[in-house]
């Protein structure tokens, strides 16, 4: 099936095997239906530890599908989600923190927002007050700690999104299109936030279509179109010489409409 | 019958004596009213928040049911409670009927399910919004319906006084367990029926006068505490 619709195999040969005791995150044979249709057609997916893993694909290819999977948020209609090895449990979800597109902060102050977090995850008193200094530092957020958290700016609100996450000491953090609505200024901040996280040691999976924030942050890539993985392996490759017709259109900047069609954009009007 | 005017004055002349009689009617409406939402706050609003954000069989029968109980007839419920409270009823050894008790509880049923089925409304559109990052933090179920019911607590206001309002107003159930008695069970509502059918108009607009102004005034309050512009924040 994925032969017929990509014209290179998915899994590049150059890619260097990796031993199973890095992988942090593995998923196997991946499907998610809804409405009668096959979102998710049976993905493979292997998140190595430490790395910065980049989730890209055309709008609809199932990107924020994947992570929500990944991450336990949905179950897949087939296929596993193994942690460490292990199938994913409500304890090895608390070892990941998840960041949305829109920021989701509770109606109460900054404050109140990073204190909601550690407090689920069972601190109190003054380490709690420490950790939330900490955060409130790395956001840069100290000087409006009691402000509502839903009235600062959207940068401020991707801010303590990322670092509430963070707070929380996930060993891997998924972002899901964390700066689509920032600006460069507010991108580059979080983008900091990310890369300092990632030099503690966090692994991280992001999803973005910036091509500028893949170059910066992408270590891994996996490309998706329609649901499957076109092509998968180092930032260099995917990105920098891809194989897969899906991934050459998408940097191309034409609109893949699948194997063997011309993209409504396709200045060269070539035939593949 | 004496012109509009001439009792709208005597109304507002009963009002600012203070007749004692007066005072007493209306500190039972409120005794009786505030009680019953109270109650009704404490079983709806946890209840409406349970049926909003968890999934469970029956949720949506339980949606619906609550919904059709909003626009409960006052006067079914209060022959509902009448016939549960009176002497041969199953509860009649509580012997509650024709007190300010059996009108607290038939105000209770009418307002519970409003509380409760506007609570589901809100909470449910703001757990919408929260599920994925609650599931994400590994949020525990009691602490989520705290959370839903505290970050909707402005929103919950205002569903706080749709059952006030309807409280304060009614009339059917309250006279059926009641009684309209005088200096026991007499209240507000009760008082100006009985009033109006005597013909003693000047005592019963007196009444409606003060009804309004008591409801306008509990909706000014909760409104400014609404509108300032941080808690707008918070919305």
């Amino acid at each position: 099936m994925r032969d017929a619709i990509f014209d290179m195999p998915a899994a590049p040969s150059g890619y260097r095997p990796i031993a199973r005791d890095e992988m942090l995150l593995e998923a196997s044979n991946l499907v998610f239906e809804a409405g009668g249709q096959r979102l998710l057609c049976g993905i493979d997916v292997s998140i190595r530890k430490g790395a910065r893993t980049l989730v890209m694909g055309p709008n609809g290819a199932g990107k924020s599908l994947l992570l929500r999977l990944l991450h336990g948020l949905l179950k897949p209609a087939q296929g596993d989600v193994l942690w460490q090895g292990s199938p994913l449990t409500k304890q090895a979800m608390r070892a990941q923190a998840m960041v949305f597109q829109r920021p989701v902060l509770l109606r109460r102050s900054v404050l109140a927002n990073l204190k909601f977090a550690l407090s689920v995850r069972g601190l109190r008193g003054a380490e709690r007050a420490e950790k939330i200094d900490m955060a409130l530092t790395a956001a840069g957020l100290s000087h409006l700690a009691k402000q509502p958290a839903r009235v600062l700016s959207g940068g401020e609100q991707q801010r303590l999104a990322v670092v509430r996450a963070l707070a929380c000491e996930p060993d891997l953090l998924f972002l899901d299109e964390p700066t689509a609505n920032l600006d460069p200024a507010s991108t580059a901040a979080i983008e900091t936030l990310v890369l300092e996280a990632n030099a503690r040691g966090v692994t991280i999976v992001l999803v973005t279509h910036d091509s500028g924030q893949a170059k910066r942050l992408g270590q891994d890539v996996i490309f998706l179109q329609d649901g499957c993985v076109a092509e998968a392996g180092p930032a260099s490759q995917v990105l920098g010489a891809p194989r897969s017709e899906p991934a050459r259109a998408w940097q191309d900047g034409r609109l893949y409409l699948g194997a063997n069609t011309r993209s409504i954009n396709d200045r060269s009007r070539r035939t593949f | 019958m004496d012109s509009f005017w001439s009792v709208l004055g005597g109304a507002f002349a009963l009002v600012f004596a203070l007749d004692p009689d007066l005072l007493e009617i209306i500190g039972l409406s409120m005794r009786v009213t505030l009680t019953a939402v109270l109650f009704a706050c404490l079983i709806g609003l946890p209840l409406g928040a349970a049926v909003g954000a968890f999934r469970f069989p029956g949720r949506t029968l339980l949606a619906v049911i609550l919904n059709a109980l909003m626009g409960l007839p006052p006067v079914v419920v209060g022959l509902v409670v009448y016939l549960l409270l009176s002497a041969s009823g199953p509860l009649g050894p509580l012997r509650l009927l024709y007190t300010p008790g059996a009108m607290i509880i038939a105000q209770m049923i009418i307002v519970m399910p409003i509380v409760a089925a506007l609570t589901r409304q809100v909470v449910e559109d703001i757990d919408r919004e929260y599920a994925e990052q609650f599931a994400s933090l590994g949020v525990g179920a009691l602490d989520r319906l705290l959370s839903l019911l505290w970050d909707a607590r402005y929103s919950l206001l205002t569903v706080t006084l749709a059952g006030f309002g309807r409280a304060v107003a009614e009339v059917g159930a309250v006279l059926i367990v009641g009684g309209n008695i005088n200096h026991v069970t007499r209240v507000m509502t009760t008082t100006i029926a009985l009033e109006t059918s005597k013909g003693n108009l000047q005592l019963a607009l007196a009444l409606g006068v003060i009804l309004l102004l008591i409801a306008f005034s509990v909706n000014a309050c909760v409104m400014a505490l609404r509108a300032s512009a941080v808690r707008a924040a918070y919305a």
